[in-house]
């Protein structure tokens, strides 16, 4: 066979690879490196001792750590209910999943203040919980999803060789889902490492994560040169635990092939195991966003819509109208998900040859980055031609991009490894062209995990908030910004507004993950 | 998809871009998050001056100051506002401002004067005080504090929530507030008598404010007594959501700590001379009457008629707590330090 017919040579591959490296090195090294830079040229010493430091970085880790195992265990069924059954609704609760994963932290986080018992405020209980609630979305979307295309062939064959259920499940199923577990705990794990309002909210003023410690330095107490000190610190805790685990990913990975099966609907015994899973875990996920929909809905007067009414007038806490924040999220949104998805895209087809390794791991490191630092680094990077992006709105969808950026690759990159590479070479054997043969065979392939990595970046484009209150103008607020600015008002109207606001932001993530995933699906030949 | 990404493209490069050369024709405001002008006021700025008024909101006050303070000599707009007594020191050591004159200030009282230099100009004031839920007390019989004594009390444990000093500017100003009445080391005492009385300490306004205290429109919360501002009782009236005869809250003035919000043109600023209009504009009268309703604050100018929910329901202390900037200056970290081994550690 002719190897040089192989598709796409490993010069469009680089080529491929360039414009995402391009965007991340000028939106996300090049300002924090300024920054960072900025901030250890400063004279003077850190007022922060090493033994604090080491501290805090200890117990960011070990919360997030333990944040991750306790996701998995939430979310871990429910992925298997997703990932191994067609019921009907199953669509519903792969969309209802992003609920928490979108809505602001702080508005969710009073919801969370209300629910917990007393004595779990302000405690590390109920930061774990939270992140929990807030992250399930990644593990059961991730690992639901990847399970739903693996082809099940050797796990029948180890039934009819009579291994038990257990048994497949260690040894065949697990090691397939590999990529999947992986990806999906590094990605929780770094959401946890990075969190900075659930810490806030939830643990109190005792309690600080290297993030919270460096919005503190930086933003409060312009304590330039500690906020650097712990951002380099923070980095290369995140850069060592992905690379770490993308190697042992490496290891991991089984060679699973994707193949398009219609799921099967839950049969006997196994109908009650997904009843009883949908039901716990519905009650779960729904208990703080049922006390979100209440309050959106109780008025001065009793039940009622006026605060969704309400969205439509001028408001004297906002320079437009509520829904003109919620139009000018949807179009910062969708130019989030397109930068994504070509960045995130085009990193996975370039990186998708190679066995899962450490370079994977770096792709998820904007998600590292200290917000406020990245904001700051904005700020001074941008602040001369040719790159004066200072006061540009385009910065609102670049801040969100860098976030979801990660999480598209994540999701697209096994994808495309586990196509069997025997039909690539067929396609090439029979005169396709390279280009061809992404088109007709990878395409196709991967459609459902693009529909879903769009979902997902659509999400989290509208629900960001961290960077992205850096960068926007009052002229043009987010929806997040907008429920913020409410939050920030007294008065039973303001927070009926930002109640209002929360859960249309909920519906309107819901709603895209459900579209995206459809037009993924349509595409997988079934 | 790609049309609509080009489609955006367009849109937003429509929408930003002015030319940069020539004649300014925009004026860029720093700002914090609570700043807020009502739609009218800003419509009849730009319309007196042939200037675009744009807001940058830059993080809360700390946070958009510090932001100013990276960006000194090359600054992000053209005039700061929000710089407030308990921080000012900090942007005049660093010499963020150019120095201003505004005719204006001729109806503006000394007392919230604070650089002879004139690099700072008074804007509003706004009281940080005690608020208390009068539901609560009066279902329970029992009489709000009415001092900041009163607090130590046993019949008022487990009632109070504060802002971390470290991390909020009201919570800031209210250990000031207890610097100023109790002195050295009165204070320290005092927050030691209150820890030991149970008091909750959140991040920020909005946790204290919003989840914790009882008496906010909407909340479930459950502790009565918050630290909040003279403004929030016309506050809660006015976005009730129907009307009321009375606020469900009240001030303990006793409680009550002065804060003047300033603002100053930018060194650097591309636009002076428009930096300079806008400062006049935010001392002229159509914008001071606008600061009740739109960030719940009083205007600095005298002669301004305050609005009728103001007139009803907000108190104005007579004596506030006061402590002069370049006091809070030399302290506010020491302070900050001393109350944060105090109360949390």
């Amino acid at each position: 066979m002719d190897v040089d017919r192989a598709p796409l040579s490993r010069v469009s591959l680089a080529a491929a690879a360039t414009a995402p490296l391009a965007f991340l090195a000028v939106f996300f090294a090049y300002p924090l490196a300024t920054i960072v830079g900025r901030g250890l040229a400063e004279g003077g010493s850190s007022s922060f001792a090493l033994g604090e430091t080491a501290r805090i970085a200890w117990f960011t880790t070990w919360q997030a750590a333990l944040s991750t195992v306790l996701t998995l265990a939430l979310g871990l069924p429910l992925a298997w209910a997703v990932g191994r059954f067609a019921f009907r609704g199953r669509s519903v609760v792969l969309a209802l999943v992003l609920v928490p994963f979108v809505l602001p932290t702080l508005v969710v986080a009073t919801a969370f203040v209300a629910l917990l018992p007393e004595r779990l405020d302000q405690s590390v209980s109920a930061i774990l919980l939270a992140h929990a609630f807030f992250n399930v979305a990644v593990v059961v979307r991730i690992v639901g999803g990847y399970w739903a295309g693996l082809d099940r062939t050797t796990e029948a064959a180890a039934a009819v060789l009579g291994a038990g259920p257990w048994r497949r499940l260690r040894e065949v199923t697990l090691p397939q889902l590999a990529p999947a577990l992986t990806a999906a705990s590094a990605l929780t794990f770094l959401f946890s490492f990075t969190s900075f309002g659930v810490i806030l909210v939830l643990g109190g003023p005792r309690i600080a994560t290297l993030e919270t410690e460096i919005y503190n330095q930086a933003a409060r107490l312009f304590d330039l040169r500690t906020a650097a000190v712990l951002s380099l610190v923070q980095l290369v805790t995140v850069a060592a635990i992905v690379v770490v685990a993308s190697r042992l990913e490496g290891r991991l990975a089984g060679r699973s092939a994707t193949a398009w099966r219609t799921l099967s609907r839950p049969l006997g015994h196994e109908r009650l195991l997904v009843g009883s899973i949908l039901a716990v875990s519905t009650a779960v996920l729904a208990l703080p966003v049922a006390a979100l929909v209440g309050r959106s809905l109780s008025t001065s007067t009793g039940i009622g819509f006026d605060h969704y009414r309400a969205l439509g007038r001028e408001t004297s806490v906002l320079l437009v109208t509520p829904w003109g924040a919620v139009a000018n999220s949807l179009l910062f949104a969708t130019l989030a998900t397109c930068l994504a998805l070509a960045a995130g895209g085009l990193l996975a087809v370039a990186l998708a040859r190679l066995r899962p390794g450490w370079l994977d791991g770096l792709v998820l490191l904007p998600l590292g980055g200290s917000a406020v630092m990245l904001g700051f680094g904005f700020v001074i990077a941008f602040d001369e031609p040719p790159l004066e992006l200072r006061g540009s709105a385009l910065l609102v969808p670049v801040a969100q991009a860098l976030v979801a950026a990660p999480f598209v690759f994540r999701i697209v990159a096994p994808a495309l490894r586990s196509i069997r590479p025997e039909l690539r070479e067929a396609a090439a054997l029979l005169g396709a062209s390279p280009l061809r043969v992404r088109r007709e065979i990878d395409l196709p392939l991967v459609g459902r995990a693009l529909g879903g990595a769009a979902g997902f970046a659509f999400a989290i484009a509208l629900g960001e908030f961290g960077a992205t209150v850096f960068v926007s103008q009052a002229d043009r607020p987010t929806l997040p910004v907008a429920i913020f600015r409410f939050l920030g008002r007294p008065g039973a109207e303001n927070q009926g507004a930002a109640a209002a606001l929360a859960v249309v932001l909920a519906l309107l993530a819901a709603t895209a993950a459900v579209a995206a995933d459809r037009a993924g699906g349509r595409r997988s030949p079934l | 998809m790609k049309r609509l990404l080009l489609l955006g493209l367009v849109l937003l490069a429509v929408g930003c871009g002015g030319d940069e050369a020539g004649e300014p024709t925009e004026v860029v405001l720093v700002t914090h998050d609570s700043f807020v002008v009502s739609k009218p006021v800003r419509a009849a700025f730009e319309q007196e001056t042939g200037l675009r008024l744009r807001i940058l909101q830059t993080g809360d006050a700390g946070a958009a100051l510090n932001r100013a303070l990276l960006t000194k000599g090359n600054p992000e707009g053209d005039v700061f506002f929000g710089v407030d007594n308990n921080l000012s020191s900090r942007a005049l050591d660093e010499d963020l401002f150019e120095p201003y004159e505004p005719g204006a200030l001729d109806a503006v009282p000394d007392r919230y004067e604070l650089d002879p230099e004139h690099r700072l100009t008074p804007i509003d004031h706004g009281e940080v005080c005690l608020n208390v839920d009068k539901g609560w007390f009066a279902e329970r019989n029992l009489a709000p504090p009415r001092s900041l004594d009163e607090l130590t009390d046993a019949r008022y444990r487990g009632l109070l929530v504060v802002q971390n000093p470290a991390t909020s500017t009201p919570g800031l100003a209210f250990v000031l507030a207890t610097v100023a009445r109790f002195g050295e080391p009165g204070w320290q005492e005092f927050w030691r008598r209150l820890r030991a009385n149970d008091v909750l300490v959140v991040d920020g306004w909005e946790a204290a404010y919003t989840a914790e205290f009882s008496g906010a429109g909407g909340s479930e919360g459950t502790r009565p007594i918050v630290v909040s501002y003279a403004s929030s009782p016309p506050a809660e009236v006015v976005f009730a959501g129907k009307p009321l005869d009375e606020a469900p809250t009240a001030v303990v003035e006793d409680s009550c700590f002065r804060q003047i919000e300033l603002a100053g043109v930018l060194r650097g600023a591309r636009n002076e001379a428009g930096a300079r209009e806008l400062i006049d504009f935010m001392l002229g009268e159509r914008f001071q009457a606008d600061l009740p309703l739109s960030m719940f604050v009083f205007p600095v100018r005298e002669g301004v008629e305050l609005p009728d929910a103001f007139r009803r329901f907000a108190l104005v202390p007579e004596e506030p707590l006061e402590l002069s900037a370049e006091e809070i200056g030399e302290n506010r970290d020491r302070w900050i330090g001393e109350w944060t081994s105090i109360v949390l550690r």
